[in-house]
């Protein structure tokens, strides 16, 4: 019997999320303003529909401050300007603090790194994933508690009558992780931007929270952006993959192509990371003279 | 030698745990706590506990010193000053109440929202701050009743008004380092924002640091509310307060001197309760000064 109302339930967010709407950045710069603006971000564009991105890079290359600038969420001193941002038919440049807080959680929502510091210690669980239904809808406290139920077992947290009366400590960092995502994810958004959503976990975990990712967000019609350092971990679950380097795009192929990739910066960092194969042998580390050339033949075409 | 030493110290130390594991722990916390329960539930069952009518007047038994029926004796009216100690509870615990249902909410709105909104609004509201801050607080609240007449509410009034600025400076200080709080940018992201997000998430955090700061602060109202009974600003005769009790027995303090000692010691009684309960209640939640 609940397993037929979930599926019900399934099959009506189905209906809800078809969409074709596409989440569009182009010439997106992000800068610190003043007298020599510094540029963060440069002349990023990209284009996101209903599947599922991975955006790579080092540390310090731009992903967090590009998902936060789609978020509308840039800190402080930090603006952006674009020739084009767009999220369905919105226009992200010139939207108002109110209109961003109906889009935020309502039609794209974000998964940040660490569950243990995202996670308001003051409240129990049940209320952290209930309140963007309230802020967001009109249902009623009957509606909203069933869907908070069911929005905890999709996410594959058993006993959810329990668990919602819980603190987050209480919870572990996979738990902690997996009520990120029934928050993010309750409102049935059209686009999911998780933000190293793994980086506090462990191995095993990661695999298994990434695996509840991509099922998700493929059960839900979603589209997906998934940063990450990781190029090798986020390829199995990606369809796509934009590789930043300071601030800049510098490749973009399709995941199953990165084992080929051709651009060297893409190919150092897919066969940088340890594994059986490599048992014995030295790890090829990033020529970053070689990227500064490439930079400047780019430069001059 | 001193190996021999170290395994023997834990062995004490157990079986000092052990002596004393039986009675719990005496802490400034809970010893503060029993302080004030015992205020209160005196104020509460004060016409029960009192032995005389506190407002009766016996002339003929004026001044007289402690005895089996007047325990802590009778004051310039014959009335018994036990019984006057009880009631003088009341008014003493409904002043601080009022006082900390009136600051507290305005200490936290204004901190937070000074806060959370910075920038000018910051400014303006954190200079008033300081201006009330630098009020010598008795002497701003003697001025206010001087204004407004003496009584409970304009007493409770003027010691608001000197006493918010700590719970607002504290607030604004914990608001401003909750803002950059990944709970409160994962918040944000769900498009909670504004007083939504004022007051359902950063108000609940302030508000632990706030209970502490108002218990601390409770022993110098009492002492202030007593001030201004002393000097014939608060409650009026002949309702009981402990303030003008002093007063009255401070004119012969020379040759009676309990009618001032019995409600000098029960302000010293309460003021020590809420500073032992603050204290505790700040070892307690404030990990800064925790053992």
């Amino acid at each position: 019997m609940a397993t037929d109302a979930q599926t019900l339930h399934q099959q009506h967010n189905h209906l809800k999320t078809q969409h074709t709407d596409r989440l569009t950045a182009k010439d997106l710069t992000i800068y610190l303003p003043g007298e020599r603006p510094l540029e963060l971000v440069k002349s990023l564009s990209f284009n996101v529909g209903q599947e599922r991105v991975a955006l790579v890079g080092e540390s310090g290359s731009g992903k967090s401050l590009t998902a936060r600038a789609l978020m509308g969420l840039l800190p402080h001193p930090c603006k952006l300007r674009a020739s084009e941002l767009t999220l369905g038919d919105n226009d992200l440049t010139t939207l108002k603090e109110r209109e961003w807080s109906r889009l935020r959680g309502n039609r794209v929502s974000m998964v940040m790194q660490d569950p243990k510091h995202a996670l308001n210690p003051t409240q129990k669980i049940g209320k952290q994933v209930e309140e963007p239904l309230r802020l967001h809808t009109r249902l009623g406290r009957k509606e909203r508690q069933e869907k908070v139920a069911d929005m905890l077992n999709a996410v594959g947290l058993p006993n959810p009558a329990f668990l919602q009366q819980q603190y987050p400590h209480q919870l572990s960092g996979g738990m902690g992780q997996r009520v990120m995502l029934a928050i993010a994810l309750i409102n049935d958004p059209q686009w999911l931007i998780a933000d190293e959503p793994t980086s506090a976990l462990d191995f095993d975990m990661r695999e298994q929270v990434l695996g509840l990712i991509e099922r998700l967000v493929e059960q839900r019609n979603m589209g997906l952006i998934l940063i990450s350092h990781d190029l090798q971990q986020v390829a199995h679950h990606c369809e796509r993959v934009l590789v930043m380097y300071k601030g800049e795009l510098l490749d973009e192929l399709p995941a199953d192509q990165l084992a080929q990739a051709t651009h060297p910066y893409t190919h150092t960092l897919w066969s940088c990371r340890p594994s059986k194969f490599t048992h014995g042998e030295r790890l090829p580390v990033l020529d970053r003279a070689l990227l500064a050339s490439l930079k400047k033949e780019t430069r001059h075409d | 030698m001193t190996q021999q030493m170290i395994p023997e110290q834990p062995a004490q130390a157990d079986a000092g745990a052990n002596v004393w594991k039986p009675a719990r722990r005496i802490t400034a916390l809970s010893v503060g706590l029993v302080l004030v329960a015992i205020l209160v539930l005196t104020a509460l069952l004060a016409p029960l506990l009192a032995p005389f009518d506190p407002n009766i007047q016996h002339i003929e038994l004026r001044l007289l010193p402690p005895s089996g029926a007047h325990w802590l004796g009778t004051d310039g009216f014959g009335r018994d000053l036990l019984s006057r100690v009880i009631y003088g509870a009341r008014p003493t615990l409904l002043l601080v109440s009022l006082i900390l249902i009136l600051t507290i909410p305005v200490g936290l709105l204004i901190g937070i929202s000074a806060g959370y909104i910075g920038g000018w609004f910051e400014r303006i509201l954190m200079r008033l701050t300081d201006i009330v801050m630098s009020l010598p607080s008795l002497v701003m609240a003697l001025a206010l009743v001087a204004i407004m007449g003496p009584g409970l509410m304009n007493g409770a009034l003027a010691l608001a008004f000197t006493s918010w600025p700590p719970f607002a400076r504290q607030a604004r200080a914990e608001t401003l380092a909750l803002r950059r709080s990944d709970y409160l940018a994962a918040a944000r992201m769900q498009g909670i924002g504004g007083l939504r997000l004022m007051f359902g998430h950063i108000l609940p955090l302030c508000l632990p640091s706030a209970v502490v700061r108002a218990a601390l602060s409770l022993g110098g109202i009492i002492l202030a509310s007593a001030g201004l009974g002393f000097l014939g600003m608060g409650i009026q005769p002949p309702t009981a307060e402990w303030g003008s009790m002093v007063a009255e027995g401070s004119k012969v303090i020379f040759d009676q001197w309990w009618v001032a000692a019995a409600p000098g010691g029960a302000i010293l009684f309460a003021s020590l309760a809420f500073n032992l309960l603050g204290d505790g209640l700040r070892d307690k939640m404030d990990p800064r000064h925790g053992n």
